[in-house]
Formats: C-alpha cells, sequence, structure tokens
C-alpha cells in the first residue's frame, strides 16, 4: 500500500477505560490499524471482552483502577515505552447544583481528572512516552456547553480538557503531541443510564446538525487520526466531535 | 414508614415557583407551569438522596400524578427489603 501516514503499524498505545464504549472502540479501531495496544480498565470481564475482540496480536491487557496508586505504580511499571496514550476512563453522574454532594464530586473528579493527570504524570517521570508520542484526552462537550444536572461532569472534562494543553505546552521538546476531544453524545453506557428519558433523548438528538448521537467508532476514528502520523503538526487543540452539535441550541 | 405527606412536602421543595399548597396526591405533575427538566432531575436527586431509592427518567415520565411516583419509590424500597 505504499507509505499509509493514517496507519498505526510499529506504534504501541496505551489505552485508559478500554473496557466500553469511547476505550473499547478506539483500542479495537487501534487494533484494525495495526497498533499493538495496552488496554486497562477496572472490570476483568469486561476488559477481556475487549482483548479478545483486538485484532492482531502482542497486545496486553492490565487489571487496574487508575484511581488507586499502587494499581498505577504496576502499570507504568508493566508497560513498554509508548507512541501513543489515550487517556479515557471516566465516569459521570447527573444531578442539579442543589443535591452535589463531596462524595460524588471527589469520586468523579478522582477518576476523570486526578487519575489522568497523575498516570500522565507517572508515565512521563518513568519516560514511557517515546520522542513524537502522541496523547490524547477524552474531554467532552460538556467542557464548553453545559446542561442541567452536569455540572461535576462538565467541570472534570474542562479540567481534563486544559491539562491536555499544559501537556502540550510542556512535552512539546521532546516532540510529544497533546490533544483533547471533545465529543457529544456518544451512544455508550455512559450515557444510556437511565438519567435521560426516550423522549428527552430523542429531542437532544434534533439539537445536533445531523440529528443523532454518536457512535462509539466514530470517536475512536478521531482519536485514532490525532495518535497517527497524518496529525503531526497538530498539538494543543481540542477537537469537536460531535455531528455539529455545537451550532444548535 | 414512608408517608405521602412527607414525600409531598420534600416533592413541592423542588419547585421555585410551585407553591406547596397546590401540590396534592393527585397532582398531575407534568402539567405544572413550573415542572422542567431541572426540576425532574432535582426531583430524581432529591428521591436518591432522602429515600435511598433510584428512579430513572423514565419513571418519572410514567408516572402521571404524585401518588404513582410515591408508590413507585415504596414499591422500590419495599423489593429493597
Amino acid at each position: 500500500m505504499g507509505n499509509n501516514p493514517f496507519s498505526l503499524v510499529g506504534k504501541t498505545i496505551l489505552v485508559t477505560g478500554a473496557s466500553s464504549g469511547i476505550g473499547r472502540s478506539t483500542a479495537i479501531e487501534c487494533s484494525r490499524l495495526g497498533a499493538k495496544l495496552i488496554i486497562t480498565a477496572r472490570n476483568e470481564t469486561r476488559l477481556r471482552e475487549t482483548f479478545e475482540s483486538l485484532e492482531g496480536n502482542d497486545h496486553l491487557q492490565v487489571i487496574a483502577d487508575v484511581t488507586k496508586s499502587e494499581d498505577m505504580a504496576c502499570l507504568v511499571q508493566s508497560i513498554p515505552p509508548l507512541d501513543g496514550f489515550v487517556c479515557n476512563a471516566g465516569i459521570t453522574k447527573r444531578k442539579p447544583i442543589n443535591f452535589v454532594n463531596e462524595n460524588d464530586l471527589r469520586e468523579i473528579f478522582e477518576v476523570n481528572a486526578f487519575a489522568s493527570i497523575l498516570l500522565t504524570k507517572a508515565l512521563a517521570k518513568a519516560k514511557k512516552f517515546n520522542r513524537g508520542a502522541s496523547l490524547v484526552f477524552t474531554s467532552s462537550k460538556a467542557a464548553k456547553i453545559v446542561t442541567v444536572g452536569n455540572s461535576m461532569y462538565a467541570a472534570s472534562k474542562a479540567a481534563i480538557e486544559s491539562f491536555a494543553r499544559s501537556c502540550a505546552v510542556e512535552f512539546a521538546s521532546k516532540g510529544i503531541r497533546s490533544n483533547a476531544i471533545l465529543p457529544g453524545m456518544v451512544e455508550t453506557p455512559l450515557v444510556s443510564g437511565g438519567m435521560l428519558s426516550e423522549e428527552e433523548m430523542e429531542q437532544d438528538k434534533a439539537r445536533y446538525l445531523l440529528k443523532r448521537y454518536g457512535k462509539p467508532e466514530e470517536v475512536a476514528w478521531a482519536i485514532v487520526f490525532l495518535l497517527s502520523d497524518a496529525s503531526t503538526w497538530i498539538t494543543a487543540i481540542s477537537l469537536d466531535i460531535s455531528g455539529g452539535g455545537r451550532f444548535v441550541k | 414508614m414512608v408517608e405521602i405527606k412527607d414525600f409531598i412536602k420534600n416533592f413541592a421543595e423542588q419547585f421555585d415557583e410551585t407553591e406547596f399548597e397546590m401540590i396534592t396526591a393527585e397532582t398531575e405533575f407534568h402539567e405544572l407551569e413550573d415542572y422542567s427538566s431541572l426540576v425532574a432531575l432535582s426531583v430524581i436527586a432529591m428521591i436518591d438522596e432522602i429515600y435511598g431509592v433510584i428512579i430513572g427518567a423514565n419513571e418519572m415520565k410514567s408516572s402521571v400524578t404524585v401518588c404513582d411516583l410515591f408508590n413507585k419509590v415504596v414499591a422500590k424500597l419495599n423489593n429493597g427489603k
């Protein structure tokens, strides 16, 4: 096929939160493009399902709760140097501000922000990012455009969007790129948690130019692009992936 | 023991404009002028916080009166025992 800048052949890529949704889809799409994957998540059964769906050999799965420092240390030690890092693990909980409580807030920030930042730091410190590596952080459209009941999640995703830019600045001298992706509503277990009624979901879909929610692989393909050599002059951006969601309110 | 009068009071507290006296067990709450997605989320969060029960958006939608919703909460509490 000759030179294909979109190929991931020869790249080693770590994906967190790979047991479902965008993370799972990203791992699978990366494997199809030839990458060697290291996938991690808390849930052993679901992570194994992802692992078994990967194409090609030589992939690695590591059960880890990235909010636990010992799990994180173990993960960092056990993996080879990386050409790509998809920092994707995330959780959500919808509650109006009047019902925000410290436990929920801490739990959401623990996974979405603290663990992401600390894992990135640990990987960098352990020199696990190869020169020219690409870091992709799963933020959310919610970091910019908020809806009722989403304050905790939105704030945590705004934190990670900003952190992605800081990585771009501090790691640029090593040729490392860092970008955030801001997906709109994607049909994943995270959004089908029952917090929106079917009628509300239909109304919400109508606000997107393409009149539908995204599929996990549609986000994964954008992540693949950011991981590939096709995007070697792209760093410190926040990529909106939302079927034109931003234009209609 | 879960009492409907307490439930109605907790329910009514989620509204900004609608007066507590206007809400009874038979109130068809989706029809209240003040009802919104934020109120719905607040009611769901209130039920979670006070009664320890998770009510989904579809269950909110299918409840016509305050009493319907109360009955769902009670049913879930009983199932949990």
